[in-house]
């Protein structure tokens, strides 16, 4: 059996059915979220718990997690978690690595093997960081220069995908339902903040692991839940910025969306609702002087980066969580608190398996975000 | 000698009619007239342009016009049109002349374009229960925001156009077309909360309480442009080209230079108005790189500045010239697209469609990172509501519709605006013939038009899941071709049907 190629160019066995970036590819799914607001670390074990509830909300051909804080002693070194094909393939991804940074750490990423989850690439770990006369060339702030390096290797290396590449953060995924492949990933054992998860329902794919949600770019994770319509606009504006969005999915240009939104233009997470689901302009006009002000403001400036069409999104950041709906609120999203914990999910019955004793359970209106902040993160 | 037979024949039905007259006293052209001696009307087939006036207007409905079965020849080659043009010229010895657009058998691809709709993974969106909006602003927009020392956002928009729906009405000017016409236009615009385009030939000083709604031009002629008028209007619109005629000028015949027209044009009565092919100040980009911030010194940087320009080859670059050279807004004109009078083989033989000329320049805008600091209107026949949608799904910001305005005044399309006779009211200066047109009827015409257009817009949108303008701005998911060939798709940026 071969192994499904990480690149668009692959013409193997089974070419006659296009793969993720080739064919724009639509997906209904389940999303879940915990996160602790004072930064207490928890294991893996609750976010499988919560998003095997919601079992029927997947089909089997995608899961993941991202998880927060799961790697103290490397807070400093961006964590890469990379697909391969092909020992070839990894050769030369590890080589152009080699090139650009320091590898202070690299390793398999432990896996447990399961009969549900079958024909895994090789997935490999590296703590990393740039090389300071590689930095300095490139006249870049690190964060961009690690970035520019993730699309290197995922547009140019065939074979290599790069699925995690944050501080002290990680991306697990694969093909298969998502309490598997949380199982297979070992998850469990990881310790971390904030967990989101994600189990996927995909109206046609051939199931590449690269492919499967979250999609995350340095420490900024999405799971989503919908399909959009304006996904056509927001792809060929981010394109302008730089963005190549080789997996034509959703979540890959929402993600790019809140990284040239929060990174390069400096919005805050609530100014970035504000924008990709930006109040109705109607809404705008009753608002006082000031706000309607800066919402007017926001929706010129940024009117590609509106989004419409269903969706419910966690966004992952090292500083908390947002949780988002569409403006119409045309995907379910409920949120429950208790002590210090915030749980979000697609359904509430997700929520009430890990925590039957909540204080506070609500759905978030349309357009409203819910942004936690977790204490000793980044607070804008 | 005129070799010519009449292309139209009027046919009257005697049965049915009433020798009223009214035939007799609509038509300009004198086609109809009445023979005392047999107590019936008659016609002269060769002065009808057939422009329905009579047709529409006769209380027994006992006229129709209807095209000669008077042929030559069969002949694939040599076509009726090309024979009598051919004999045109060799008994005038003239230019040929036409009105309105490119009438000729060119593919329009807004026709070969399919638009999505959701299904089952994405509900379409009920414009009659849920919010869905049109309302669009143009401008030009910086790259970056910029924060004050307490960390609010300062604002640092250019200035900025808003308009309740992304149509607007394209520049045809006082002398041209009539008063009437003009104020249908204003007062149409002003309520419906969008723009209509004065033209190169100034603005009647009785309309510039509508300025708010008024896109003021200024054209190679610079007929009637003085700071007064390039502050009155919401935008300033310099006219390189336009899509009817590219790469020549405008002429307004001194017949028509009479009255308020020569007092708003600022010209003697009876001298032609004359507009040069080229700018005269402008032989390059930075020619019209100074006009442009001429324009924004004299309004102090308070309007947008649109530089309208024919769809030609390679439009792709000089849009990207444009962007590059203070401009707000880049208005595009493809080849179908209206004038008021242009020399037949330039209307029928310069140019480009607007679809592929649209897809092109907001590629090339996309490519270069510039499409954000610009806003692109695409007119050059814009026929109907799905067109618009279309148009923006391309790439366009908003559109421009001219002909299609006129149409709802009354138009007919017999294209014979250049003659100055038109039994509408609209492209002639007659004062029997523009006091035919009521600018209170004419105006909640085009009221009407645009109001329907615009329900009709929501409920595609709505179809295709999207409740605001910005998210089908580029869009081109949201369309698919059929019968074109891969070349065609490639330059549209969209795929065929089915795939």
């Amino acid at each position: 059996m071969p192994i499904p190629s990480a690149s668009p160019e692959y013409t193997g066995e089974d070419d006659l059915m296009l793969k993720e970036g080739q064919i724009r590819i639509t997906s209904g799914c389940a999303v879940s979220g915990i996160i602790s607001k004072s930064g207490k670390r928890m294991s893996g074990e609750d976010i499988i718990k919560s998003i095997a509830v919601m079992h029927d909300r997947s089909n089997g051909l995608g899961g993941g997690f991202a998880a927060y804080g799961i790697y103290p002693q490397y807070s400093d070194y961006y964590a890469f978690h990379v697909f391969y094909d092909s020992p070839s393939a990894k050769k030369e991804c590890e080589d152009f690595i080699e090139r650009h940074f320091d590898i202070i750490n690299l390793s398999k990423i432990p896996t447990r093997k399961i009969k549900e989850v079958t024909d895994e690439p090789l997935i490999w770990r590296y703590f990393v960081t740039p090389l300071p006369t590689k930095l300095a060339a490139s006249q870049l702030d690190e964060r961009e220069f690690t970035a520019k390096c993730v699309f290197r290797v995922n547009t140019s290396i065939t074979g290599a995908y790069v699925f995690s590449s944050g501080k002290n953060m990680g991306v697990f995924k694969a093909v298969g339902f998502p309490e598997d492949v949380g199982r297979f990933y070992r998850l469990e054992e990881y310790y971390g903040w904030c967990f989101t998860a994600h189990g996927r329902y995909p109206t046609n794919t051939p199931g590449w692991w690269g492919g499967a949600h979250p999609f995350a770019l340095l420490d900024y994770s999405v799971v989503h839940n919908g399909e959009i319509s304006s996904y056509d606009a927001n792809r060929r504006t981010i394109e302008m910025f730089g963005y190549k969005c080789t997996l034509r999915t959703d979540t890959e240009v929402i993600t790019y969306i809140i990284d040239y939104l929060h990174r390069k233009q400096g919005l805050t997470f609530d100014e970035i609702a504000a924008v990709i689901a930006a109040p109705f302009w109607k809404t705008i006009e009753g608002m006082p002087q000031k706000s309607r002000e800066t919402h007017e403001y926001l929706r010129i400036m940024f009117a590609e980066q509106l989004i419409t069409g269903p969706f419910s999104i966690l966004v992952g950041f090292d500083g908390g969580l947002m949780a988002l709906n569409d403006r119409l609120k045309l995907r379910s999203m409920v949120v429950g608190e208790k002590d210090d914990m915030v749980y979000i999910a697609s359904e509430e019955a997700a929520i009430r398996i890990i925590e039957p004793q909540l204080e506070k359970i609500w759905a978030p209106k349309g357009g409203q975000p819910v942004i936690i902040r977790v204490e000793g993160g980044n607070q804008q | 000698m005129n070799f010519i037979y009449p292309e139209y024949e009027i046919v009257r039905n005697h049965e049915k009619c009433t020798n009223c007259g009214i035939c007799k006293k609509e038509c300009a052209n004198e086609a109809h007239g009445f023979m005392e001696s047999a107590s019936k009307m008659t016609c002269d087939d060769a002065k009808c342009v057939n422009c329905h006036r009579c047709s529409v207007l006769c209380p027994t409905k006992a006229i129709k016009i209807i095209k000669s079965g008077n042929t030559y020849k069969e002949n694939t080659n040599w076509s009726n049109k090309t024979i009598n043009e051919i004999q045109r010229q060799a008994e005038s010895g003239g230019v040929l002349l036409s009105g309105m657009g490119n009438p000729e058998n060119y593919p329009v691809y807004f026709d070969k374009i399919l638009l999505n709709a959701s299904q089952v993974t994405n509900p379409s969106i009920d414009p009659l229960r849920e919010p869905m909006e049109s309302k669009v602003h143009l401008g030009a927009r910086p790259k970056k925001i910029e924060r004050d020392t307490d960390g609010k956002i300062k604002s640092n928009l250019k200035p900025q156009m808003f308009l309740s729906m992304p149509v607007m009405f394209s520049a045809m000017s006082y002398g041209s077309i009539s008063y009437n016409a003009h104020e249908s236009l204003a007062r149409a615009a002003t309520e419906l909360g969008v723009m209509y385009n004065t033209g190169e030939g100034g603005l009647h000083e009785n309309f510039y309480k509508y300025g708010k709604n008024t896109i003021v031009q200024v054209a190679s002629g610079r007929f009637g442009v003085h700071p007064t008028y390039l502050n009155s209007g919401s935008a300033i619109e310099i006219k390189m080209g336009q899509g009817g005629k590219p790469g020549i000028g405008g002429h307004l015949p001194g017949t028509k230079i009479v009255g308020d027209i020569s007092a708003t044009r600022m010209i003697p009565e009876g001298t032609d108005a004359i507009s040069p092919a080229p700018h005269h100040d402008i032989y390059s980009i930075e020619d019209l790189c100074q006009l442009i911030y001429s324009l924004k010194e004299v309004t102090n940087y308070t309007k947008p500045v649109i530089v309208k320009i024919a769809a030609v080859h390679n439009v792709a670059a000089i849009a990207s010239g444009i962007a590059r050279s203070g401009a707000d807004i880049i208005a595009l004109d493809g080849f179908r697209g209206g004038t008021g009078a242009a020399p037949t083989r330039i209307r029928d033989n310069v140019g480009l469609p607007i679809e592929l000329a649209l897809a092109c320049v907001d590629d090339r805008l996309r490519d270069e990172g510039i499409r954000n600091n610009v806003s692109i209107i695409a007119g050059g026949s814009i026929r109907s509501s799905a067109d618009v949608v279309k148009a923006i799904a391309l790439g366009a910001d908003c559109v421009y519709i001219g002909s299609a305005a006129l149409i709802a005044l009354g138009c007919h399309l017999c294209r014979t605006c250049h003659a100055g006779n038109c039994n509408w009211g609209i492209a002639t200066q007659i004062p029997e013939l523009t006091k035919r047109l009521n600018p209170e009827v004419g105006y909640k015409r085009l009221v009407n038009l645009m109001t329907a257009w615009r329900n009709e817009i929501k409920e595609m949108m709505g179809g295709m899941g999207i409740n605001a303008i910005e998210s089908l701005k580029g869009n081109r998911l949201m369309l698919r071709g059929v019968g074109m060939n891969e070349k065609e798709l490639e330059i549209l940026g969209i795929k065929h049907a089915g795939e």
